[in-house]
């Protein structure tokens, strides 16, 4: 080791974000996190193909009819909201967290653990896609019974979300290991925010889990006759709104951990990012009734707590907001950016893995405040399963998480597959395209919502229409267009760097930002680092926010499996 | 824990709009009289048309100036289709599935209700505007979700 890097290392270890030994993540385990990120590409090509002709179908324009081996819409439209959230996501962030875990403790991953992940997924995978190409699980990825799927769909996704928990352990293991090892020291930040998202998606995933094997799983078999649908609905949305941040979280550490580092800054403050990790922790699962504000059989008053939770929860993205533009901030003033607004030019626009970054805060800020909107019960029962809901999530999911998950590949495919990035020019127009595309489609979604636009219609077939919906229409089927022009170019920068990139010219490390002060020993900050302590009270919040319905409801199964498709 | 003052300040601010953003909320749904639906009572799917007031689907004066919209979803179609209600007047629309999950949503109105099956949905609202207006199912209930819709003439 040089005199250079050690210096480097020991101003790191000062700051605690990563173990400063500078380890490597062995190159097969490498190679196993990349194939399960190449899942997540595969299903996210098939997704977005059908995310293409459901835009145009709002612009009253069919292309159904040209897909190979598609039978209809909602079975395109199972396999968009399956392929996109459900896999895509999940396979990026089982490859992404585990190795910033690894990283971040010096440690490698548990190979059974590794193996068993990316097997289950693999799984999972073939079944599902088994599943809706055989036309027999058109029900959306929500997956609201008493529509029946095959069973073959259910336990699938078991298995996906079995792979999630695999990775998980393999964080957990690591962590556990380390801790053994550095007895009293604080855990690395990189470690703990990652570690911090993936327990907060085992403790939400439960109520799906339960949902899985005790309900949908058993009657897909035929071995219950009768579910209750408003039970199952309530035990989805359980899972269904934390869901969301774990898709979101690993953007998130991107954002704090990451992101500083690619622009020539610094994160603010280590105490700030452990804090709003573990406020996701505590908060990301007990709001799921707003997703059921208009739903019968849940008291009004039991709605209103989770409206205020919900609302308690937007305030650590708006911490995240701070402490990201600052850092971004001390980046954008050091490459010579000067007054209020002169530091966010010189940013390094130029650089393809931190504009898509950018792009996504920007649009980020759209989902953010059309969020609160949707949780607003007055103006819920205006937009409730209004397009204005998927223009809302497209400004989170698709484009906080997608566009974020875009601009880490930039860096991440060519460090994992050892070739450097094929057409910076290329990567950089998928991203600008992309973007300009989606705030045209959310547009479109957000205005026909308003103008009560039902969602999740074939509108190209439907029989019914109000003027008022012609110019949405029109304007999501052209950002639609836009956003999958965007996406493809995305793949064509990947493929050919998988396949082209230059040999040997990739980045050698992962870029990891330090803080301006090093994470504190005394005090409050340490108890941060206590897992255990915020897994409790996460869980004495949830108990809070859904004991009174559990306790007081008594399921009512009354519902055969109905096959409408 | 030191806390740099911009950050103070922006924290305190967003707080602040939070908690002005709930005290609206509040505001607005007592002084305004907007409610969600809330627990209402039980039905058997299978027995929705023998059962009362599903055995009568239709609109039934239930007072001076107030109507109940009885409407029952199934794949995929409303029933009543058609409904006629005067303007100004107090309407409850009470519905409910005989199959899978449906909507209820009138665009226009702040009518937008789910309906699910074993369940009762109860929400009211006064049209002020007479017309035509489309009412939808705005749940994906299968195969010919985008053909199920129905009308309430406001007259």
């Amino acid at each position: 080791m040089s005199a250079a890097t050690s210096a480097a290392s020991a101003r790191s270890a000062l700051t605690t974000v990563f173990d400063p030994s500078g380890y490597e993540v062995d190159a097969a385990q490498r190679r196993i996190l990349r194939w399960t990120i190449y899942i997540g590409y595969a299903a996210l090509i098939a997704g977005v193909f059908h995310g293409l002709a459901q835009a145009l179908s709002y612009g009253n324009i069919d292309i159904l009819r040209y897909f190979p081996g598609l039978r209809g819409y909602y079975q395109g439209l199972t396999a968009h909201g399956v392929a996109n959230v459900l896999i895509f996501t999940f396979a990026f962030a089982n490859g992404f967290l585990p190795l910033l875990t690894a990283r971040a403790l010096s440690r490698p991953l548990n190979n059974a653990l590794l193996y068993g992940s990316f097997a289950s997924l693999l799984l999972g995978n073939l079944l599902v896609i088994y599943a809706v190409v055989s036309n027999q699980a058109n029900v959306l990825y929500t997956s609201y019974s008493p529509l029946q799927a095959h069973w073959t769909y259910y336990v699938g996704l078991a298995f996906v979300v079995i792979s999630t928990w695999l990775a998980a352990f393999n964080m957990f293991a690591m962590l556990a290991g380390w801790r053994k090892d550095h007895a009293g020291e604080r855990i690395p930040l990189l470690a703990h925010i990652s570690v911090a998202s993936y327990a907060m998606w085992v403790l939400a995933s439960l109520p799906i889990t339960f949902l899985f094997l005790r309900y949908l799983i058993p009657w897909s078999f035929g071995l219950i006759d009768k579910v209750d649908p408003l039970l199952n609905r309530t035990l989805f949305w359980f899972t269904g709104h934390a869901i969301v941040y774990a898709w979101l979280l690993p953007a998130y550490v991107s954002w704090y951990a990451l992101i500083p580092k690619q622009v020539g800054g610094k994160m603010l403050s280590d105490t700030f990012a452990r804090i709003t990790f573990i406020m996701f922790l505590l908060l990301s699962i007990p709001t799921g009734f707003h997703h059921q504000y208009t739903d019968p059989g849940i008291p009004a008053a039991m709605k209103v707590v989770h409206l205020v939770l919900t609302f308690g929860v937007f305030f650590p993205s708006l911490a995240t907001a701070f402490s990201v533009m600052a850092s971004l901030e001390i980046g954008g003033r050091r490459n010579g950016g000067r007054g209020l607004v002169g530091w966010f030019l010189k940013l390094p626009w130029g650089d393809p893995s931190v504009t898509a970054q950018l792009l996504a805060m920007i649009t980020f800020v759209l989902g953010g405040v059309t969020g609160l909107i949707n949780a607003s019960f007055t103006m819920n029962q205006v937009i409730h399963n209004t397009t204005w809901v998927p223009g809302h999530f497209h400004l989170t999911v698709g484009s906080a998480v997608a566009l974020t998950f875009v601009g880490i590949a930039y860096w991440l495919i060519p460090y994992l597959s050892g070739r450097a990035l094929w057409s910076r020019g290329v990567a950089l127009a998928s991203s600008w395209i992309y973007t300009i595309g989606l705030l045209i489609f959310a547009r479109g979604m957000i205005s026909g919502g308003l103008a009560g636009m039902p969602r999740r219609i074939f509108r190209a077939q439907a029989s019914y229409t109000m003027e008022a919906w012609e110019l949405s229409g029109m304007l999501t089927a052209i950002g639609g267009f836009l956003m999958f022009v965007g996406i493809m170019l995305f793949f064509l920068v990947i493929g050919m760097t998988i396949f082209a990139g230059k040999k040997g010219e990739q980045p050698k490390d992962i870029p990891i930002s330090e803080t301006l002060a090093p994470a504190p020993r005394t005090g409050f900050a340490p108890k941060l680092d206590r897992f255990g302590l915020w897994v409790l009270a996460a869980i004495v919040l949830i108990v809070i926010a859904y004991g009174p319905f559990f306790l007081t409801y008594t399921p009512r199964f009354v519902s055969p499996g109905f096959r409408l498709f | 824990m030191k806390v740099h003052t911009y950050e103070k300040a922006f924290l305190t601010v967003g707080a602040l709009l939070l908690v002005g953003c709930l005290g609206a909320l509040f505001y607005a749904s007592s002084a305004r009289g907007i409610h969600l639906p809330g627990h209402d009572a039980h039905i058997d799917p299978a027995l929705v048309r023998q059962t009362p007031p599903f055995d009568q689907p239709g609109v039934h004066q239930t007072g001076p100036n107030s109507y109940d919209a009885v409407i029952i979803g199934s794949a995929w179609s409303f029933t009543p289709t058609e409904i006629r209600v005067p303007v100004g007047a107090e309407i409850t629309f009470v519905a409910t599935s005989t199959d899978v999950l449906h909507g209820l949503m009138i665009p226009g109105t702040r009518v937008n209700v789910m309906l699910i099956p074993g369940q009762v949905t109860r929400t009211t609202y006064t049209f002020r505007e007479p017309g035509e207006y489309q009412m939808l199912c705005h749940e994906y209930c299968g195969l010919g979700h985008h053909i199920m819709a129905g009308k309430v003439i406001v007259e």
